[in-house]
């Protein structure tokens, strides 16, 4: 009983630490983009705005919470909630240091990805309740973009499973102790990226929130704390992909073996790695223009998923040889 | 860990054959690229067929049964037979389809490779000596089937027709499925012979949940076979699929459905002869008695002669129900004859069906014989063969099945086959009579082309002369069989 | 009723309820939201059966790409006047008496059930001390190769019967 309890108090930790991170990328978010583009991002609340994501939270967690009248109101209700439960549920299995995830299960790639999968439903889900034409545009578009993007994902996978021999994050993260993947797997690295950022719907592949043509695609009828739960949902997704790429390209919780960096422990590698990742989606959010539909299907089927596959017979050919 | 399952490359050198036709089926498809005219892809899909059968031949040389991927297929002289019986449908229907499909206007070059891929799940199930690989084997001919029946899209009855083969079929394949579990489920093993020895060690021959399970099986395919109380797709989607897929399924589907019939029948479930006789003999009778009765009553001539192939499947199944070698060799035999039967009165079928007239009314027919002599000389010959009349081929197909049934002591069964065959004649040589004895009500122009021709002399002269020297094919059959 | 009895009872009820409301569903679009439950409780008896591979290949391959594919095609479809059509027909009573007739008929047998097949070789035990991946990546590629393959024939004829039956033809 006192294991049941310890697991259920870990699972508590683990999920307010990652709630309070996902809080905190969004300040980060509006900082870096604020300095690329040559202003100051959040300054008023708190010492350089520090305390805004927790204004924002309580702003949103106040506000009505309006349902359009003509809404499918329980499928409504539930779309966001499915959506942070899913991407919350990706770090169950995330090797956060040396010997410590939550749930240390064999199948922890295959968990991901059913996971990620889930979570699409949020969005479809919530584009079709909300029974309006831009909702429903965004929730089509992500449905076909993010079913298009899991393959090349999955496969992109694949040679990474290949090599370390095991679908277990931990003996991936094992594997890696000479060479970094990223070293190895450079095409699955490149494929797993750009369906990372399709997967979350981030920019440059944000089409199903294009404000310019959908207002704010599949979210525009949410507001308050609903809305909340789609932001939240979109963040903790960035953070868990952030995460994956961490722990099967770059080594997990590995840090360089010299000098003083040796004692640094784990963690603070893994996050330091986790927020290099989400800088580059900040980075590429404030450099690209957003693709065009076609262009960004195109761009899934006959590119990534062909190189994805190339890469699975490549790596197999000379893991044969 | 027990010793591990090996697979070397030698094991696909009994699957030749089906890898050749998926292999052809692929060039077929990128060649349809590349190639404008679509006949050639039609011969290609022919001469790829031409190498299979060749390669089958070569395999059959060195007759010994081989079974490759530990054991799950076999490659024996009953499935060679049935492979046989594949190919020359395959042929005979592309040859009726060139310019049929043209008329239709979906000539594509996936026509025939699909068509290569129905054929290729045939000769899986035909081979297949492992649950697993014969339904998957089913699969793949019923999706490539569903396919063709809609492939004339722009056509309503054609999608309704696809339509509801698949639905019926996937409902089919759910029975089949759980057949398959069940049996797995009691002896632990998928293998035909593993199950058949299994049967015997854990004493569960004639078991109540082991006759469940056949139940769920024979159910699937009936579906397949269309036998009676499963035939209900059948006349729908004979008639609303294009003419030269109907000749297509009507054979080939139908044949691989017995070849499954009697290998799991005869193979797994040999000591169970009693309950499976039980349960064909009354679907046998109903089959014969739907097919022969409702036929009576149709105007279209496809519909006609879809209620006829369910007829004929339950003369088929009553070689079947003998549970004895020389019944299933007759039920072979009489498949072998009826291909030649069935596509021959199809590809007159299609003959009249040209730009803006579909020909499919029987009433179409009246006063054929004034303008085309030939054509409708040979209608004749099939309809004759299809009623059973002496000299033909379909006389003694029928003649074989019932000898067999009476040797095997179900003389009411010949007599109540015998019945429906007489009733069963009126409406083929109604046909007939429409042809030779009414005055025609409008031109008949007859589509025509050479590779037409091929099929109907081929298919005409085999009725012939298999009515006039059944030996050739029967010695064929029992050397196939009985080795 | 120990554990084990108890976590199976639950999936199998569940899983009867859910497909219950599944069909019995109005909207469309709520029964593939039911389906999607019941999707995800099959997993769970994957689990339940420590076959956890098939599980996740379930969520994965069902409910992430064929069901968002139903919702997909569902919600393109518009289907505002077959919500208004009476699901069923007069003949429900003979489908739901021919279907408690086929359970009471099976349920009868299947208690009567008394010898069991020996097991195979891959117990539990062995499963878990090679991986589930591996073990059933094992047996796909060596014992079931060719079932395996021909699974890749349909799934290549699939394909090729969607673009000839729905593709754009240009005359």
């Amino acid at each position: 009983m006192p294991e049941t309890l310890w697991t259920v108090l870990k699972v508590f930790i683990v999920v307010n630490v990652v709630m309070l991170h996902v809080a905190y990328v969004v300040y980060f978010e509006r900082k870096v983009i604020g300095h690329m583009q040559a202003r100051l991002g959040p300054m008023r609340v708190g010492w350089h705005g520090l305390l805004q994501p927790i204004a924002d939270g309580i702003k949103l967690f106040f506000k009505e919470d309006i349902i359009p009248s003509s809404a499918d109101k329980p499928v409504f209700y539930i779309a966001p909630v499915i959506g942070v439960i899913a991407a919350i549920a990706s770090f169950a299995v995330i090797p956060m240091w040396e010997g410590f995830s939550l749930a240390n299960i064999n199948i922890g790639i295959l968990y991901l990805l059913a996971l990620s999968s889930i979570g699409s439903y949020s969005i479809i889900l919530g584009g079709w309740a909300s029974n309006s034409k831009y909702s429903f545009l965004g929730g089509l578009r992500s449905s076909a973009q993010v079913i298009s993007y899991e393959i090349a994902m999955g496969m992109s996978l694949v040679g990474v499973m290949m090599l370390s021999g095991s679908a277990n994050l931990t003996d991936i993260v094992n594997a890696q102790s000479q060479t970094w993947f990223i070293v190895s797997q450079p095409v699955a690295f490149f494929v797993f990226l750009m369906a990372a950022v399709a997967e979350t719907n981030r920019t440059p592949f944000d089409l199903p929130e294009a404000e310019t043509e959908l207002v704010a695609g599949y979210a525009t009828e949410y507001s308050g704390f609903r809305y909340g739960l789609f932001f939240m949902a979109e963040y903790a997704g960035m953070f868990a992909m952030s995460a994956v790429a961490t722990v099967c390209f770059f080594g997990g919780w590995k840090g360089p073996d010299v000098w003083f960096l040796a004692s640094i422990p784990g963690v603070v590698w893994f996050l330091l790695k986790i927020y290099g990742f989400i800088f580059f989606y900040f980075w590429i959010r404030a450099t690209l223009p957003r693709y065009r539909y076609d262009q960004l299907m195109g761009l899934g089927w006959k590119l990534f998923i062909p190189l994805a596959l190339a890469n699975i017979i490549f790596t197999g050919l000379i893991k044969l040889l | 860990m027990e010793m591990e399952t090996t697979i070397s490359l030698l094991d696909i050198r009994p699957l030749v054959p089906e890898l050749t036709m998926i292999c052809v089926g692929l060039i077929v498809i990128l060649l349809d690229l590349i190639v404008r005219k679509k006949e050639v892809v039609a011969i290609v899909g022919i001469a790829g067929t031409l190498v299979a059968l060749y390669g089958t031949y070569k395999l059959y040389g060195f007759y010994e049964p081989q079974s490759a991927f530990s054991g799950m297929f076999v490659l024996d002289g009953y499935s060679n037979f049935f492979k046989l019986i594949f190919y020359l449908n395959i042929i005979l229907t592309i040859c009726i389809s060139f310019k049929y499909m043209a008329i239709e206007k979906a000539s594509f070059g996936e026509y025939y490779a699909l068509l290569m891929f129905a054929t290729t799940g045939m000769m899986i199930m035909a081979s297949a000596a492992d649950l697993i690989v014969l339904y998957l084997g089913l699969e793949l001919m019923a999706l490539s089937t569903y396919i063709l029946a809609g492939i004339t899209r722009k056509r309503q009855r054609s999608n309704e027709a696809a339509l509801k083969y698949f639905f019926l079929g996937a409902f089919s394949s759910a029975f089949l499925l759980y057949g398959i579990s069940l049996t797995y489920g009691l002896t632990g093993t998928t293998n035909l012979r593993e199950i058949a020895s299994a049967l015997q060690t854990l004493d569960l021959n004639g078991s109540p949940i082991m006759y469940l399970g056949l139940i769920f099986m024979i159910v699937a395919f009936g579906f397949k076979i269309a036998l009676a109380p499963f035939h209900m797709w059948a006349p729908d989607v004979y008639e609303g699929a294009p003419t030269s897929i109907t000749a297509f399924m009507s054979v080939g589907p139908k044949a691989a459905g017995f070849a499954v019939l009697g290998r799991v029948l005869f193979g797994a479930f040999a000591g169970m002869q009693v309950q499976w006789a039980s349960i064909l003999i009354p679907m046998a009778v109903l089959t014969m008695a739907v097919g022969s009765i409702i036929a009576l009553a149709q105007t279209n001539i496809k519909r006609m002669l879809a209620y006829s192939s369910i007829a004929h499947a339950g003369y088929m199944l009553l070689g079947v129900i003998t549970g004895t070698t020389g019944g299933l060799m007759s039920t072979v035999n009489y498949l072998a004859i009826y291909l030649f039967m069935n596509i021959g009165a199809f590809a007159i079928v299609i003959m009249l069906r040209r730009e803006g007239f579909q020909g499919e009314n029987i009433e179409d027919y009246m006063g054929l014989s004034k303008s085309h002599p030939l054509a409708s000389a040979l209608m004749l010959i099939f309809m004759f063969s299809l009623a059973g009349i002496p000299p033909t081929a379909g006389f003694i197909g029928k003649f074989y099945v019932f000898m067999e049934v009476i040797k095997a002591g179900y003389v009411y069964l010949a007599i109540i086959a015998v019945a429906f065959s007489a009733i069963s004649a009126f409406f083929y040589l109604r046909v007939v009579m429409y042809i030779y004895m009414k005055d025609p009500k409008e031109e008949v122009v007859l589509t025509r082309s050479p590779s037409m021709s091929i099929a109907l002399a081929v298919t005409a002269m085999m009725v012939l002369i298999l009515g006039i020297f059944p030996s050739f094919l029967l010695n064929l059959v029992r050397y196939s069989i009985l080795g | 009723m120990t554990a084990p009895q108890l976590f199976f009872a639950y999936f199998a009820v569940m899983i009867t309820v859910l497909s219950l409301l599944m069909i019995t569903r109005r909207n469309p679009v709520h029964g593939v939201l039911w389906m999607l439950v019941l999707f995800v409780h099959i997993a769970g008896l994957y689990i339940f059966l420590n076959a956890e591979f098939l599980a996740a290949i379930q969520i994965i391959v069902y409910a992430g790409a064929i069901l968002v594919l139903f919702l997909f095609v569902i919600m393109l479809l518009n289907l505002k006047k077959e919500e208004t059509v009476k699901k069923f027909q007069k003949h429900w009573l003979v489908g739901v008496g021919t279907g408690i007739i086929f359970a009471v008929f099976s349920v009868s047998i299947v208690r009567k059930i008394e010898v069991f097949p020996q097991l195979g070789k891959y117990t539990i035990e062995a499963v878990k001390a090679e991986g589930n991946i591996m073990t059933v990546g094992k047996v796909l590629y060596t014992k079931y190769l060719l079932p395996f393959e021909i699974a890749s024939v349909i799934l290549l004829v699939a394909i090729i019967g969607a673009v000839v039956l729905a593709k754009k033809r240009i005359e």
